[in-house]
């Protein structure tokens, strides 16, 4: 899977439980996901949950730990299917 | 304090199986239309009774009010809940706190119950990943789904209510408890204003025990809108159904200081149980408990038995009708000759468990403030053991003035609620 795909997916995927609408508008890998999108921490789970199903691969929770913006998302992703 | 401060209703909100909201009850309940349908799902699970009520549309109305990150957190139950909830809050002129405001609305509080709760949520996530050894799949949103006082958090949350917030359960009585507690509150001045009511999804795990206990009825799959027969002969047991009925119960004072509508005045009520003794059981009312309910409740009214002009019955279609009217009888001492005029809401909506009572408040309320009575459907083969009450149930609808209802409901458990309501006028 190319790298814009899984940004558009990751990007998809965390939107819907973005409270601050605002910041979806500005969006780049730089973007934390709790503190520019305000995200409730505890949907972090559902969110790797949702990776796992979408990418079909299984995400450790070490590695769920690290993510914090986008772009660290993109990045496990992508080292995963790799 | 000498008296009981005066508790009135600023605010309606429904969610019921033959509508999404109050403007659309009022008129199926004027014009008797039936939510009920043949559930397809009931049929392929080997339910004996395949006549459900279920909300039409909701999907849709969720879409309009909900974020997408909230709808994923909600069940069927805790989103009509907060659907009905949203709706009576604007209709008593009220408006959410702000998401970013720094303090919750500080006087008012909640009481929501259900009867069963969240087994959607359980059935559809718990039960097959915590069997399949896969913990990490139920997410992040299970507990606020399944925990009992789900439906009041989700409310509280989304209006911003810093009262006490909470949730009752007692069954098939829970809605009616839920107005009777939240009264209380008021009146003990521990709130100025309380937000009200049941609701219960219509899951079928929820109404399988119910078809296996043979008391819905299965003699009408063929005839889904003919299948909830209270009063009548043939009443072959009730039919599920689903959906959520609030309430918002303000502080006379405070209601007539923000000039809101006012739509009755709550001037009795009551809660008890038969103790499953002297008749009663876990799902039989004890004939007893049930006459000292509303007895008790029409002491704190204060008013003569024969003021009631209307009477919103438990009435299921079960066995229990002909019993029921006998103890509204016995207990406001009243002859077939001046019994009140009594209708079952369930007949076109079925019983909607823990959110009935609500529901039918609203709709009691409701026929109070727009002045008519609403006809009972599937009771032209009336019950014989009660054929002296016949002329008291309205079969059609009819344009009747209400100043003063009664409304009960009764629970397994052996539980009863009862509330006086008097239409307002200054």
């Amino acid at each position: 899977m190319e790298q814009a795909e899984i940004y558009t997916n990751v990007v998809r995927i965390i939107s819907k439980h973005a409270k601050n609408e605002e910041a979806l508008k500005t969006l780049s890998t730089d973007t934390h996901i709790i503190n520019d999108l305000q995200v409730n921490s505890a949907r972090l789970v559902d969110i790797v949950l949702d990776f796992e199903d979408t990418f079909d691969l299984e995400i450790s929770d070490d590695d769920a730990d690290k993510i914090n913006t986008i772009g660290d998302a993109v990045k496990l992703v992508k080292d995963l299917l790799h | 304090m000498d008296r009981l401060r005066r508790v009135v209703v600023t605010g309606l909100g429904v969610v019921a199986p033959n509508a999404r909201n109050c403007e659309e009850f009022v008129q199926s309940l004027r014009t008797m239309q039936s939510g009920l349908r043949f559930i397809d799902k009931l049929k392929e699970l080997g339910f004996a009774c395949q006549v459900g009520g279920i909300p039409p549309g909701m999907k849709e109305v969720a879409e309009r009010l909900f974020s997408e990150d909230l709808r994923f957190a909600m069940n069927e139950y805790t989103s009509y809940a907060a659907i009905a909830a949203l709706e009576a809050f604007a209709d008593a002129g009220l408006k959410p706190v702000p998401a970013d405001a720094e303090r919750a609305m500080e006087d008012t509080g909640a009481i929501i119950g259900t009867g069963i709760g969240g087994l959607d949520t359980f059935s559809e996530k718990v039960f097959p990943n915590v069997a399949a050894h896969k913990i990490k799949r139920l997410g992040s949103t299970v507990v606020e789904q399944i925990m009992a006082s789900g439906a009041s958090a989700r409310v509280g949350g989304l209006l911003g209510l810093g009262g006490e917030v909470t949730s009752n359960s007692s069954a098939c009585n829970t809605g009616t408890e839920a107005i009777v507690l939240g009264t209380r509150s008021i009146q003990w001045g521990l709130s100025d204003r309380m937000v009200v009511g049941g609701a219960e999804g219509s899951d079928p795990h929820i109404w399988s025990g119910f078809d296996s206990m043979r008391v819905l009825n299965r003699a009408h799959n063929h005839d889904p809108e003919g299948a909830s027969r209270p009063l009548s002969a043939s009443a072959g047991g009730f039919i599920p159904g689903s959906g959520a009925g609030i309430l918002i119960l303000e502080e006379l004072e405070t209601a007539l200081k923000r000039g809101v509508r006012i739509y009755a005045e709550i001037i009795g009520t009551a809660a008890n149980s038969g103790g499953m003794r002297s008749g009663g059981s876990m799902t039989a009312p004890s004939p007893r408990g049930v006459q000292a309910c509303i007895r008790n409740a029409l002491m704190q009214a204060e008013i003569s038995p024969d003021s009631i002009h209307y009477i919103n019955g438990h009435l299921t279609a079960t066995m229990a009708d002909p019993m029921e009217i006998h103890n509204w009888s016995e207990a406001l001492e009243l002859g077939p000759d001046r019994f009140p005029l009594i209708n079952s809401t369930k007949s076109m909506i079925g019983h909607a468990l823990g959110a009935a009572g609500a529901i039918e408040s609203v709709a009691t309320l409701l026929q109070m403030t727009y002045g008519f009575v609403h006809g009972s459907r599937n009771c032209e083969d009336f019950h014989p053991e009660i054929k002296k009450f016949e002329n008291c149930v309205p079969k059609q609808s009819s344009d009747t003035p209400i100043s003063i209802a009664a409304k009960a409901s009764f629970g397994f458990g052996d539980v009863n609620s009862c509330i006086i309501f008097r239409k307002w006028s200054q």
